[in-house]
């Protein structure tokens, strides 16, 4: 028995050296690091290679380098280096903590059985303790082993106060790791950092946490590893499923980032339609080609035999008549059964709701984004408190790699910078000023001059075509029909640079003007947009007239069928009348589909004319100047025509009024939100391809900035404003009779009641009706009301308590400077900075460096010397050294027992003082 | 074979995952163009962490900074001697930083370090002047220059010695609109 005591005991300083040297090790080997960095022997290009070398090898390379060196120290603690060295050979980290973590375990089940018998116990805590002393300073692992079995109540205290430590320092290091590339440190500074507060995790990670409490907590460290490294993964994962990163970097470097944030923009609209297709996808389109009824089955899937014979014909398809018209991608061809298909699919209810479903989450996402961007920007300061400053620092766009655009930067900076000036001596003259305020009046007159033409010349277009619409087909000639779209396309195309010549009067800085701009074009398609959805709104009333009509007519014929039926065939034994072909009855107009064929081609004329004028007003254009250059007789590229200008205005407005097209008539063309996405897809390739080859940069390159927050705005603006005639088609007008899901309901909505009252049970649709009770509804929205004014009130609150605290910290900032007058910096990143000076090979610091390895036993008190001396800097990072890395650990080896610690004196201070520690501590 | 695993361990991988703001394989895309600024310098396998620098001439003719007007104080200042020399750990250091996601607090420091010319830890006049110089191309008279420079310096300066410490610069910066790169 005794025997096997001793061997548990010999494994137990096993176990606690083990430990121990590894932390005493590993602090070594930071301050060892420390010496090698803090000594900057660049003298010599050589010397410094021979420096980088030895610095940037890997440990496990460097670990027989670091043994010589510990070797030449002075230190007697035989132990401890012996484990130091152990340590070194098998450095791999994870093997070392598996191993240590093993043994921690061994120790554990093998004090569960000392403590059967109390005798031996005895007996061991005292050599325990002995050797503890023996030792002098470290093993708290085995004193509180030891102790843990004879004073239990006592060692519980004990141990746990240092296990609260120990957690706490764990916990440090686990931060720093999150926030270690926050850091301004040298790279190699970081990586280092970063070993070490991983190696000094994994180490304590294990340790803590005792009995039953130790495996959980191996446990949670395991899965929070575990968790992390999946989070990293999937990071990597997500960065690399965006698409296009490298193409908008490209742009980016050739035209600035005002370019690429419209690509930008473009990609996130990509994104967020992709979702709304699958929505539209997965819960319409696909679940009714999978389970609905086939094609002909019914009247409204079946094209009228009137059509059929043109039904094919490219001309009619192109217009989306014939078979598109009566296929899946319009509202009219799904039926109005209830469930379909052998899963009870609720069709008609999930068209609804993914129509309204699909706002909802637009507006969540352009709401996220919005907040999110807002977020980022700083806290403006007043605005000229800075001109020159901010200008001088911040003006370089730094993602400019073009020397074309860099050059146009450099013009744009340099004017800039003339005109500020300007300003500044002479404070603006007034006559400028009346001038400019005239001339922006002037603009903005004639801005609402051509806003108002052309709203009136689409109301006017949009009326003639009405009467047009009940001629006959054959009259009319391809221009009358197409002539919404052609004159919308139009004016689209002509007034944008109308106003951007006008704007020219105004003089504002390019990115003001830029903004300007967009809201004048924003303006203008709105207008055209809601004076053609008024004139749609008028058909729609007309064609729900003539429904009735048809209505009545339809059941007239069913009547007359029927009877034609009894009457011819009495003598026929059939009970039933033979069906009507689906082709040959009667059928109402059904206005949705005609909404929705409207849109769609107004999709497809838009994308016709965005696509020609990509092919003729850029690529033709820039072949043209390019080749005729040659054989003219002034210089095209710098002269009149030149390259053209990506136009961003444009091109983000046209991308916002599409998208307010998509939200408008997904709910009676669901195949419109895929045809977008295909829209977007080739627009990004194309247009990338278009600005890359055929675009110069802005005369007047500037940056972007937050800028897409506005792009954000105005797509939030047209969001809200697609969404209303869509809600108030659903809650007001009746649907068509004959087509669509929501055929034969009164409303559209009913169909929300009818599952309900039908498939919900019997309290809960009591509930719904109490919920739809004005009693209760009025005092919710009262409710919000007063919710948005009071949050709205406490955040002015913060604004003003922000400004004031911003009051507050400049003056006790101007206080403390003129009182320390700037002598020392106590500040950290003041500190930070000053490591990162470059090293200015001084030739006493290599002296020093030479001195520690050629004297090693004098070292001690040498190298002190050329440390105490340094100069000021020097002393300066030395602090700083030890701060930002060590200084937790010290905190940790204190409680390791009694006497000088090896744990902790190694960190304070410079590498001279770590040779003094390593003396001390052994000996005495 | 699949060179991913021999041009860095995987702990390396993590570790410069751990310091940058960079993914995985835009570590190894850092390293690809490292090494193509110089085939022959610059090995392919760093998994024994090779002593390899590269002068700054090469680092800045890179297509990312050729045409900014700092590149070489850029370089400089992320460079470990100063010089400009810069190995493949100040490579991956200085994207980081300039990388979107950096922390604006992070960059205020290596801004501030950038327009400190002659690395006394003060942005003053001649720094100043050789900013505004490198920005227009000395394309200004030397009087607006100087007027310029002495306008900005009003405008930060707030203990008044006539030269920008990093607090002064740091305030002014975190209020910029444009300080975003």
């Amino acid at each position: 028995m005794p025997r096997k005591k001793s061997d548990i005991i010999v494994k137990m300083e096993d176990v606690g050296m083990e430990v121990d040297g590894s932390v005493t090790s590993d602090s070594e080997e930071n301050a060892g690091r420390k010496s090698r960095r803090n000594p900057k022997p660049k003298s010599s290009p050589a010397a410094g290679r021979n420096n980088q070398t030895a610095a940037s090898r890997t440990r496990r390379k460097a670990g027989e380098e670091e043994e010589e060196e510990e070797e030449e120290a002075p230190r007697k603690a035989k132990v401890s280096k012996r484990k130091a060295a152990k340590q070194h050979d098998s450095d791999e980290e994870s093997e070392e903590d598996r191993r240590s973590r093993a043994e921690n375990r061994n120790a554990a089940s093998k004090r569960q059985k000392e403590e059967k018998n109390k005798k031996d116990k005895e007996n061991v805590n005292g050599r325990a303790e002995e050797s503890g002393k023996e030792n002098g300073k470290k093993s708290k692992r085995r004193t509180k082993d030891g102790s843990s079995s004879s004073e239990e109540s006592d060692a519980e205290s004990v141990s746990e106060e240092e296990m609260a430590r120990l957690k706490e320092e764990v916990e440090e290091k686990k931060k720093l790791i999150s926030t270690l590339r926050n850091k301004p440190w040298r790279m190699r500074r970081r990586l280092q950092c970063l070993k070490d507060a991983q190696q000094f995790v994994e180490k304590f990670e294990g340790a803590l946490g005792k009995g039953k409490g130790r495996k959980l907590y191996a446990f949670k460290v395991m899965i929070t590893k575990k968790w992390i490294k999946f989070n990293r993964d999937f990071e990597n994962f997500k960065t690399a499923c965006i698409p296009w990163e490298r193409k908008i970097k490209e742009v980016e470097s050739h035209f600035g980032s005002s370019v690429a944030s419209y690509f930008l923009f473009l990609r996130w609209m990509y994104g967020m339609n992709l979702v709304l297709f699958g929505f539209v996808f997965g819960l319409i389109v696909i679940p009714e080609v999978l389970m609905g009824l086939p094609y002909g089955s019914i009247p409204r899937k079946t094209v009228p035999r009137g059509e059929q014979a043109k039904a094919m014909d490219f001309s009619v398809l192109f217009e989306f008549g014939g078979y598109c018209k009566y296929s899946f991608l319009f509202y009219g061809y799904y039926n109005n059964q209830r469930t379909i298909g052998p899963l009870q699919f609720r069709l008609p209810l999930s068209y609804l709701l993914v129509g309204v479903g699909s706002f909802g989450y637009s507006l969540m996402v352009v709401i996220r984004t919005m907040a999110k961007n807002s977020n980022e920007g700083g806290d403006g300061a007043e605005e000229g408190e800075f001109t020159f400053a901010w200008k001088m620092f911040t003006s370089w766009d730094y993602l400019i790699g073009n020397s074309e655009t860099a050059d146009n930067k450099f013009a744009s900076i340099t004017t800039s910078f003339k005109e500020s000036i300007v300003d500044e001596q002479e404070n603006q003259k007034d006559e400028n000023v009346h001038l400019r305020r005239f001339l922006r009046v002037l603009a903005n007159f004639l801005i609402l001059c051509s806003l108002g033409g052309s709203g009136y010349l689409i109301y006017y277009v949009v009326k003639r075509s009405q009467t047009f619409a009940n001629m006959e087909e054959e009259e009319l000639t391809w221009f009358e029909k197409n002539e919404v779209e052609f004159v919308m396309s139009l004016l689209g195309l002509v007034c944008p640079p109308l106003f951007e010549t006008i704007a020219e009067l105004e003089e504002y800085h390019p990115r003001i003007a830029l903004k300007w701009q967009l809201g004048r074009i924003f303006a203008l398609f709105l207008g055209n947009l809601y004076t053609f959805l008024f004139a749609l709104f008028d058909e729609v009333n007309a064609k729900l007239e003539r429904e009735k009509d048809i209505k009545n007519a339809t059941i007239w014929a069913m009547k007359e069928h029927y009877s034609n039926f009894s009457e011819f065939n009495i003598s026929l034994d059939a009970t039933m009348p033979p069906t009507l072909d689906p082709a040959d009855v009667l059928r109402g107009p059904c206005w949705e589909t005609a909404v929705g064929i409207e849109f769609v081609k107004l999709t497809v004329s838009d994308i016709q004319v965005t696509y020609l004028m990509i092919l003729l007003g850029d690529f033709l254009r820039a072949l043209t100047v390019r080749f005729l250059n040659y054989c003219w007789c002034w210089d095209l590229e710098a002269g009149f025509p030149s390259y053209a200008e990506f136009d961003i205005s444009g091109n983000v407005l046209g991308l916002i009024f599409n998208q307010g097209m998509i939200w408008m008539g997904a709910f009676y063309a669901p195949g419109l939100v895929g045809l977008n996405v295909l829209r977007l897809l080739t627009s990004m390739y194309f247009q990338c391809w278009a600005v890359m080859s055929c675009n110069v940069p802005h005369e007047r390159v500037f940056k972007a900035s937050k800028s897409n927050n506005f792009y954000m705005g105005l797509l939030l603006l047209i969001l809200f404003l697609s969404l209303l005639p869509v809600v108030y088609t659903i809650m007001t007008l009746p649907p068509s009779f004959d087509c669509g899901p929501f055929s034969g309901k009164q409303k559209m909505y009913d169909v929300i009641t009818e599952t309900i009252e039908k498939d919900l049970p019997a309290f809960l649709a009591t509930l719904f009706t109490y919920a739809a009770n004005p009693g209760l509804i009025i005092p919710a929205v009262l409710l919000m009301v007063l919710a948005i004014y009071y949050l709205n009130s406490v955040s002015k609150a913060y604004q003003r308590a922000n400004a004031e605290l911003r009051k507050k910290m400049q003056m006790q900032r101007d206080e403390e400077k003129n009182r320390r007058n700037n002598k020392d910096s106590t500040n950290q990143v003041m500190k930070d900075l000053e490591d990162l000076m470059p090293k200015k090979s001084p030739l006493s610091t290599s002296g020093k460096d030479a001195e520690v390895r050629s004297e090693p036993d004098k070292s001690a008190k040498v190298s002190q010397k050329p440390g105490s001396v340094a100069t000021g800097r020097g002393v300066n990072l030395q602090k700083d050294v030890s701060l930002a890395t060590a200084n937790p650990r010290v905190a940790v080896s204190c409680p390791r027992g009694p006497g000088p610690l090896p744990g902790s004196t190694p960190l304070q201070a410079s590498p001279a003082r770590r040779g003094r520690g390593r003396v001390h501590a052994p000996r005495r | 074979m699949g060179n991913k695993q021999t041009i860095f361990t995987d702990e390396q991988l993590d570790a410069y995952q751990d310091c940058t703001f960079f993914t995985r394989k835009e570590i190894l895309r850092l390293h690809g163009r490292y090494h193509e600024l110089a085939p022959h310098l610059v090995p392919m396998d760093y998994t024994n962490n090779p002593d390899v620098k590269l002068p700054s001439a090469l680092i800045v003719n890179m297509p990312e900074l050729k045409e900014n007007p700092f590149r070489n104080r850029i370089v400089e200042s992320f460079s470990e001697d100063g010089l400009g020399n810069l190995s493949f750990n100040d490579f991956v250091d200085m994207f980081s930083v300039l990388s979107e996601t950096a922390p604006k607090e992070l960059k205020a420091i290596y801004a501030f370090k950038i327009y400190d010319f002659n690395t006394d830890n003060f942005i003053c006049k001649e720094d100043l002047e050789k900013t505004l110089n490198k920005l227009t191309r000395e394309e200004l008279t030397p009087e607006e220059v100087n007027l310029v420079c002495e306008k900005a310096i009003e405008e930060t300066d707030m203990d008044g010695d006539n030269k920008l410490s990093y607090d002064d610069f740091e305030n002014m910066i975190s209020r910029a609109p444009d300080f975003l790169r």
